[in-house]
């Protein structure tokens, strides 16, 4: 087999390949520098709490109108606001952190959406919407994918600086500016929009794999801001790539393929990563003089 | 004598318990002022409140003559998350965010000066050094140096010199002492009786309110200061509400 048939020829031969593809570089361009700041900003898990909030809004909209791209990302998007914003508003204006409002909000979302699923009393197949079918992804979807990238990372540059801020030193931020809780629910509100395209390619569970695993990488990779960005990027596209592949040689389903991918990439960045990795910590080399 | 900051009537607290109580006065532009008390006597909490970032319970706070935005206020062990990927330099010019925003450039001339400040704490080649690898007086310096940035007409300082060496607390005190050369308002709140009476001109004693202000010497006196512990009384979770007139 020549290489010309392993790495190129399943995308030229196959609309539905490219489609793939295309959506998965779309999703890895904006998600994983999200995933970035929820790990810095110790949140890694409220990713996987915002998908949890999706999934009643998805499933809702999935019983009222079936298996189409608008009633479901209505639902997904309005659940996670919900649950972002509402919890964003508690946070600041109770005695409750962040992760406990979080974890409250989206418990009650789960349990509305599971209540809703079953009065409607159908037997429906919620596999789909759980891992999402990236072989299938239609225009409308990939143009959702696209304006959803555009718009995450305009709306990243514009928020870099007080983000940044916030998370380092929020009262610092809190005494020159007001803009600290407008900053933390935009960026939740841009955690949900990726969440919400990412179910529809590879499901909601998996969504966050494509956030959050390149962006852990990347941290182990490097201690400097800009590079760790780009490396979640470029490694959550590697990841979109090379899970395709695998997956069409295989005939082993796409959507877990790339977060496997990206999975074993995480793997190798805990051995070997220069910024933190386990082979830097175990052998660190002699001391140095100052 | 200009007033810089005025209080009325202030009650400043928690859960409708005060820390700050009634208090009156008014501190007067260019004043290099301690504020000293007890443990629980709303030292932390007075600033808070000058800071903007506790609203008064009772009673208001005026600064006739400060932009808020002209305020700098560095709180007791402040809470900065010392694993973020970030250098000494890009911390520093944080100070800048009065001028720069969410999206100001930092000029030549900025970034020169970003060097002096951080000269000017005593951190030299320190600068691409990521914070997570300070020492707690390094960090310290590091604040004093993005405080020297904000370029503030109030400077508000909590505790500044707690668990810092000797060298280090010289070294901060004498950009203190240049901020006051400078006709900046400063407010430091130290419980270190010795340093104020020292290096602070004037002294604000307080015991959730007022036992007595002006200069130091007349203020810290054997007398007031056990007048002071003595008036901390303890927290009383069923307090009625207080019928002083407002």
């Amino acid at each position: 087999m020549q290489l010309h048939d392993l790495f190129i020829a399943p995308f030229a031969e196959f609309a539905f390949m490219r489609r793939a593809l295309v959506g998965s570089l779309a999703l890895a361009i904006a998600g994983p520098p999200l995933g970035v700041f929820l790990i810095l900003r110790r949140m890694a898990l409220t990713g996987d709490a915002m998908a949890h909030a999706i999934l009643p809004g998805a499933a809702l909209g999935y019983l009222a109108a079936g298996l189409s791209l608008g009633p479901m990302t209505i639902g997904g998007l309005a659940a996670g606001l919900i649950v972002a914003v509402g919890s964003g508003v508690v946070a600041r204006t109770t005695i409750l952190r962040e992760d406990a409002s979080l974890a409250a909000f989206y418990l009650i979302s789960l349990a509305l959406g599971v209540t809703i699923v079953s009065l409607r009393g159908s037997n429906i197949d919620l596999l789909h919407v759980l891992f999402g079918s990236v072989l299938a992804l239609d225009d409308a979807t990939l143009i959702l994918l696209a304006a959803i990238a555009s718009v995450t990372l305009i709306a990243l540059a514009a928020l870099y600086r007080p983000l940044v801020l916030e998370t380092i030193d929020a009262g610092f931020l809190a005494s020159v500016s007001r803009s600290g809780g407008v900053v933390q629910i935009m960026f939740l509100v841009l955690v949900v929009l990726n969440l919400v395209g990412g179910f529809q390619a590879l499901g909601t569970l998996l969504a966050v794999g494509m956030m959050m695993l390149p962006a852990a990488s990347a941290r182990l990779i490097t201690d400097d801001m800009t590079l760790m960005i780009a490396a979640a990027s470029v490694l959550g596209m590697l990841a979109g790539y090379a899970g395709l592949i695998v997956s069409f040689h295989a005939g082993l389903p796409s959507g877990p393929l790339i977060i496997l991918v990206a999975g074993l990439i995480y793997l190798l960045a805990l051995i070997f990563g220069p910024a933190g990795g386990l082979l830097r910590r175990l052998k660190p080399g002699r001391h140095l003089e100052a | 004598m200009e007033v810089a900051i005025r209080f009325e009537d202030l009650t400043l607290g928690y859960d409708r318990h005060p820390a700050v109580h009634h208090l009156d006065g008014e501190v007067e532009s260019g004043a290099l002022l301690a504020i000293c008390g007890p443990n629980g006597a709303g030292k932390s909490t007075l600033l808070k409140g000058i800071a903007g970032t506790l609203a008064p319970l009772e009673g208001s706070i005026a600064l006739p003559r400060v932009n808020p935005r002209d305020i700098a206020y560095l709180p007791q062990a402040a809470d900065i998350d010392k694993t973020f990927p970030i250098n000494v330099f890009d911390v520093v010019a944080m100070g800048l965010w009065k001028r720069c925003g969410p999206f100001g450039g930092i000029s030549r001339n900025e970034t020169s000066k970003i060097r002096e400040a951080i000269s000017a704490v005593g951190l030299d080649g320190f600068e691409s050094r990521a914070i997570g690898t300070l020492s707690g007086g390094q960090l310290q310096r590091m604040l004093f140096a993005r405080l020297l940035m904000q370029n503030a007409t109030l400077i508000l300082l909590d505790e500044p010199f707690t668990a810092i060496d000797s060298k280090t607390v010289a070294d901060l005190l004498g950009l203190v002492a240049r901020w006051h050369a400078e006709q900046r308002t400063v407010l430091v709140v130290s419980h270190d009786l010795d340093l104020v009476r020292e290096y602070f001109p004037q002294t604000l004693l307080l015991a959730r309110e007022a036992i007595a202000r002006g200069k130091t010497e007349t203020v810290l006196t054997p007398e007031n200061l056990l007048k002071a512990r003595a008036m901390i009384e303890a927290f009383d979770r069923d307090a009625h509400a207080c019928a002083r007139a407002a």
